[in-house]
């Protein structure tokens, strides 16, 4: 918005300039009209260029072309084997059954991690006293460390030690062998990442409250309206790019996860928990099947792409259809 | 938690738009019946998100014997004791972890804030070949989820004889496009008619971008510092794969070698984990405000 008032007066500071100096530099001479700040821009841009090109950029080049050889971590089998590894994926079982507990645990930790965000922040923001004790409690586990977390969480589900089942025994409910059990390892590792990360959605929202002006619910209030229209007519939609973004980001985030899954049950029991992270790093390095693994890798980050697509878009027609 | 995706939110610049929000919603009444039971939820919720940090610790006070017994108490039937705590730190292996994290975390936010500040002026300020071209791969690799690198990149530590190094550790986290782009955002949001001034008076970029544009930036810059911190602090897949040596570990790598390594001792594996979450439970009482000032201006990062 300000491009067209700003720049005009740094564009002429610039070429009165590099006008100035037009006489010690060949290639002004040539009369032509190129960006004025080459040299300076560069300094400026070659600190992180020159990180980003090393560590970044070559690696996703390299990567993508290990996925087309055979190579492993001991130097062997360098050579070019064309799309065998892709083949060999696409018919891979455990491949598939990793993106789909991948896909699973995205589902299942997203609705949660957006939802009690959302319901918690609009709880502490009626105006409670105490809001530092409130915010503390809710985002503190966000700044553990995942083996932290993960260690606090395999002793509460210890099946005979922990307190989740002793307090199941002594209401006489089933005891669940939780992270042992194919059939709750997964439901207990999603109530751990909601444990876990739901803070940082909640600060997110908590932000977002603040926001809406107060003369929007004492309109509301004037005419009439209680806690519960106000919440639904106003907060929630008010709340709706907010809330866009939060689903946008948590499910890539949902999509990436290893940490706790790793830690807490290695992907099992019997591979019913390992994630798509874990079976690159799991053919890379327990395998040490570099190419294979390369080539997993970027099926992974071809589904992330076209979900971050899809998820986009979605939200830019919601909002364009907002505006109408 | 991995490489932050970022949105820079409207109040960027407005940052005590929070202020006097404390009270009730004007024309509400502070203790109606909605009132009272949102607070018993609230209160229910806290106290079911703080019971697994008081378990732990209360564990971490037993003696084994105690932690082992069926059934679990609160309060153990031995007495509460330090044996745990003294057992972990004679193993002697935390605090080099601690200092491990520290030294590799302080150094990644240094280079990450101090390349991504550079870059983002010239992104914002600056006209020169190349730029739109480097700017468009900047935030496109944003969407580049780092777990997909870690071959290649680890292919690459052994090129380069980074395994088992700090540097091993540190470049491959000294690279995040998200902070360039929600830098440049800030960036361009200042006034240039501040860097003009400066400039008729004959100073130069690099003059103007010391002297004015940094300090304007403070804010921002500490909101990005936390960020990189917590993340590079907490991150576990890279340092996990780059380092075998007990002695370069970091604190979370550390951590999950430590039950394989002393066997099944509970007390003993909550009171390490107690001592790891310390510092950054420490960092936050010291910096909640500008923590949770940073989260929602920088928006939608970390994880």
């Amino acid at each position: 918005m300000t491009s067209t008032t700003v720049k005009a007066p740094r564009a002429t500071a610039e070429r009165a300039r590099s006008a100035a100096r037009a006489t010690d530099r060949t290639r002004a001479s040539r009369g032509r009209r190129g960006p004025s700040d080459n040299r300076i821009g560069w300094g400026f841009a070659a600190p992180f260029t020159v990180l980003f090109a090393v560590f970044l950029v070559w690696p996703l080049l390299h990567g993508f072309y290990l996925s087309f050889t055979g190579q492993s971590l001991t130097g062997q089998g360098g050579e070019l084997i064309g799309v065998a590894n892709y083949a060999e994926a696409f018919a891979d079982g455990d491949m598939w059954r990793s993106m789909l507990n991948t896909l699973w645990f995205t589902v299942l930790s997203t609705i949660p991690l957006v939802v009690v965000a959302l319901v918690l922040a609009i709880l502490v923001n009626t105006g409670l006293p105490g809001q530092w004790l409130w915010r503390l409690s809710f985002f503190l586990p966000y700044l553990l460390a995942s083996t932290v977390v993960s260690l606090f969480w395999i002793q509460l589900y210890s099946p005979t030690l922990g307190p989740i089942n002793n307090v199941l025994g002594t209401l006489g409910l089933p005891q669940p062998a939780w992270l042992q059990d194919p059939d709750t390892a997964m439901i207990a590792v999603v109530a751990t990442t909601v444990w876990w990360t739901v803070g940082f959605n909640f600060l997110l929202y908590l932000a977002a409250l603040q926001n809406i002006p107060d003369q929007q619910y004492e309109a509301a209030s004037l005419d009439g309206a209680g806690r519960w229209r106000s919440l639904l007519s106003i907060t929630i939609p008010q709340l709706g790019p907010t809330t866009g973004l939060i689903v946008i980001l948590q499910v890539l985030a949902s999509l990436k996860v290893f940490d706790q899954i790793y830690q807490m049950t290695t992907g099992g029991p019997a591979g019913s928990t390992r994630s798509a992270v874990q079976y690159i790093f799991d053919t890379g390095f327990t395998g040490y099947r570099f190419g294979y693994s390369s080539a997993i890798s970027y099926i992974f980050f071809a589904v992330i792409v076209v979900i971050s697509i899809a998820q986009f878009s979605i939200t830019a027609r919601n909002r364009k259809g907002a505006q109408k | 938690m991995t490489a932050p995706a970022i949105a820079p939110t409207s109040d960027l610049r407005a940052p005590t738009a929070d202020r006097g929000r404390r009270g009730h919603k004007p024309g509400q009444k502070p203790f109606g019946p909605m009132a009272v039971v949102s607070v018993v939820i609230l209160v229910v919720l806290a106290v079911l998100w703080l019971l697994p940090f008081l378990w732990s610790l209360a564990t971490s006070f037993k003696s084994e014997t105690d932690a082992a017994a069926t059934p679990q108490t609160w309060i153990p039937a031995g007495g509460f004791t330090l044996d745990a705590y003294r057992g972990v730190l004679e193993q002697g292996n935390i605090p080099v972890w601690l200092f491990n994290s520290l030294f590799t975390s302080i150094v990644i936010t240094v280079i990450v804030v101090a390349t991504s500040a550079l870059v983002a002026y010239a992104f914002s300020r600056l006209d020169f070949r190349g730029k739109k071209w480097l700017y468009v791969a900047t935030i496109a690799s944003i969407i580049i989820p780092p777990q997909v690198l870690i071959v290649p990149l680890f292919y690459q530590m052994l090129a380069f004889d980074m395994v088992d190094t700090y540097w091993g550790i540190i470049l491959p986290q000294a690279i995040a496009p998200a902070m360039v782009f929600v830098l440049k955002k800030f960036f361009d949001q200042v006034p240039i008619e501040l860097e003009d001034a400066a400039r008729v008076d004959g100073a130069g970029r690099i003059r103007v971008f010391f002297t004015i544009l940094l300090p304007l930036s403070r804010p921002i810059l500490g909101a990005v510092s936390i960020f990189v911190f917590i993340g590079a602090w907490n991150n576990f897949l890279w340092p996990f794969i780059v380092t075998n040596d007990a002695s370069l570990l970091t604190l979370p790598v550390g951590l999950q070698t430590i039950e394989s390594a002393y066997g099944i001792q509970y007390a003993q594996n909550m009171a390490a984990a107690v001592l790891a979450a310390l510092p950054l439970i420490l960092v936050f009482l010291f910096f909640q405000r500008q923590i949770i000032k940073g989260i929602s201006t920088t928006g939608f990062g970390g994880q």
